[in-house]
């Protein structure tokens, strides 16, 4: 195997132009994520039986389907029914951009939604009851309260998701986007150098994996704040 | 132990780990896509049929070899030959220089040319393109003409079946496709072209269709020869008259 490591400087400027789209996907599904899942979470850690029952099939059937029939039943899928063409959401769905932001949001939005309601079911009863003693209505406590506590404690596995939604988003080169996989697939069509090409690509989720991880570290300090100790412990073998 | 009988006993390994090589048929595996009607697809069943695949059935009977034909991804086709994950592609792929670079092919089994596709409602026409949408299957001859000759004034969409571009034509995302023109023909006259038409002449590119052979293999000449001959006793002609009511070599 020879390898031409020039095609990867040659090719450096397009890889980039691919990886920017692949952050941008990431982004702004995972924003429009984390707002379907609070909704979709807070109905699902209802007590009430026939508000439990939409987030749960809607959980059910994004977490168990995959990624890449989704994103073909939006775009190839839906683009196949006359009512769709000819409705007023047809100049978003004619665009993959959109079909790519819509279908990731969707999937995210499920998985986060059953982060957010682990986190929520594990705050510790004391603290919700001593919110209810100090007279706190459910909106106040939800602000206050709950909400704080959930994204602290589901801030690690948040992480993750996100990770995995970033290595998920290459599927949006199967719908013609180029993003960092689609870029890269498409510069191997021309200079026939997968194992380099890949290489570079590979390295560059590697450092958008890496930047992702520092902000949710920051992410976690922030909103577990209250959990670290403000100076060093000292001497504290000593006091026993 | 002496050096004869070393010699001897080296002798003797050798034959027994050569003799079984030696005496089975020719193990050829062959590599074709499965998603390029009427050259390579797969049937109702499951098997892999088509131009390609008869071609590649009759090459063998010819070399006597063993053969196994398997279904691949067009993108990975070329480096999974490189990776020796199988011997030899046969999946209508046109001979370039860019590929020539990295494998070998044998003579030509069948020329084809581009073609414009699209519906029979739409004006389109192959003379103003300017700010049209046109898609192609990535990693193909019309893939490459897109981008060589009209990404300044179109935008090009590429797909990774000719299947999906085809149902992007149909769903109006694009305006026009670029395909090879002898699949293209065969989807017309399928259900699903009724709608569509060529527009314009066919863009001849001097488009020969050759099997990719890694690079110094002597399969390459088995090859060639085995093609002459089914080109000589009929067998090709047979196959042709099967897919097109018209010549393609």
């Amino acid at each position: 195997m020879n390898w031409t490591w020039d095609v990867i400087f040659e090719n450096l400027p397009k890889l980039l132009d691919g990886a920017l789209l692949t952050l941008e996907l990431v982004l702004i599904s995972g924003l429009i994520g984390v707002m379907l899942s609070l909704p979709l979470a807070l109905m699902r850690v209802s007590k009430r039986r026939w508000l439990q029952a939409f987030p749960f099939a809607y959980i059910f059937f994004f977490r168990g389907t995959p990624l890449l029939i989704q994103i073909f039943l939006v775009y190839y899928g839906a683009s196949q029914f006359d009512v769709i063409r000819e409705s007023a959401l047809w100049p978003i769905l004619r665009e993959p951009y959109w079909c790519a932001i819509i279908t990731f949001a969707l999937h995210t939005a499920a998985y986060i939604a059953e982060l957010l309601r682990g986190a929520i079911q594990s705050i510790p009863k004391g603290e919700i009851e001593a919110a209810k003693a100090l007279g706190m209505s459910y909106p106040l406590m939800l602000r206050r309260i709950i909400l704080p506590r959930a994204f602290g404690i589901m801030m690690p596995a948040y992480g993750n998701e996100v990770i995995l939604m970033l290595k998920g988003s290459a599927l949006a080169s199967t719908i013609t986007l180029l993003d960092l996989t689609g870029m890269a697939r498409t510069i191997i069509a021309r200079t026939y150098t997968p194992l380099e090409i890949f290489l570079a690509a590979g390295i560059i989720y590697l450092i958008i994996s890496a930047l992702i991880i520092g902000l949710f570290r920051m992410l976690e300090n922030h909103f577990n704040r209250h959990q670290q100790a403000r100076e060093k412990p000292q001497d504290l073998d000593a006091q026993h | 132990m002496s050096l004869k009988k070393a010699l001897a006993a080296a002798t003797l390994v050798a034959a027994t780990v050569s003799a079984p090589f030696a005496m089975a048929a020719d193990k050829v595996r062959i590599a074709t896509e499965g998603a390029y009607a009427p050259f390579n697809f797969i049937d109702e069943s499951g098997k892999l049929k088509g131009f390609d695949v008869d071609i590649a059935n009759a090459l063998c009977e010819k070399m006597k070899a063993d053969c196994t034909i398997v279904a691949q991804d067009w993108d990975g086709i070329i480096p999974g030959l490189m990776a020796r994950k199988y011997d030899a592609v046969i999946a209508s792929m046109s001979i370039t220089p860019e590929r020539s670079r990295v494998v070998d092919f044998s003579e030509p089994y069948y020329s084809n040319s581009l073609i414009f596709v699209a519906p029979k409602s739409s004006k389109f026409s192959p003379k103003s393109v300017d700010g049209k949408v046109i898609g192609a299957q990535r990693a193909t001859i019309a893939g490459q003409y897109l981008e060589d000759n009209l990404a300044d004034k179109v935008t090009v969409k590429l797909y990774d079946t000719q299947d999906n571009a085809y149902l992007d034509l149909a769903s109006g995302r694009l305006d026009a496709i670029v395909s090879d023109q002898l699949p293209a023909y065969d989807w017309l006259r399928s259900e699903d072209g009724q709608a569509f038409e060529f527009k314009g002449e066919k863009i001849d590119i001097d488009d020969k269709i050759g099997i990719a052979i890694r690079k110094n293999d002597k399969l390459r000449e088995k090859m060639n020869k085995a093609l002459q001959d089914i080109l000589a006793d009929g067998t090709y002609d047979r196959i042709n008259a099967k897919y097109f009511p018209f010549s393609i070599y």
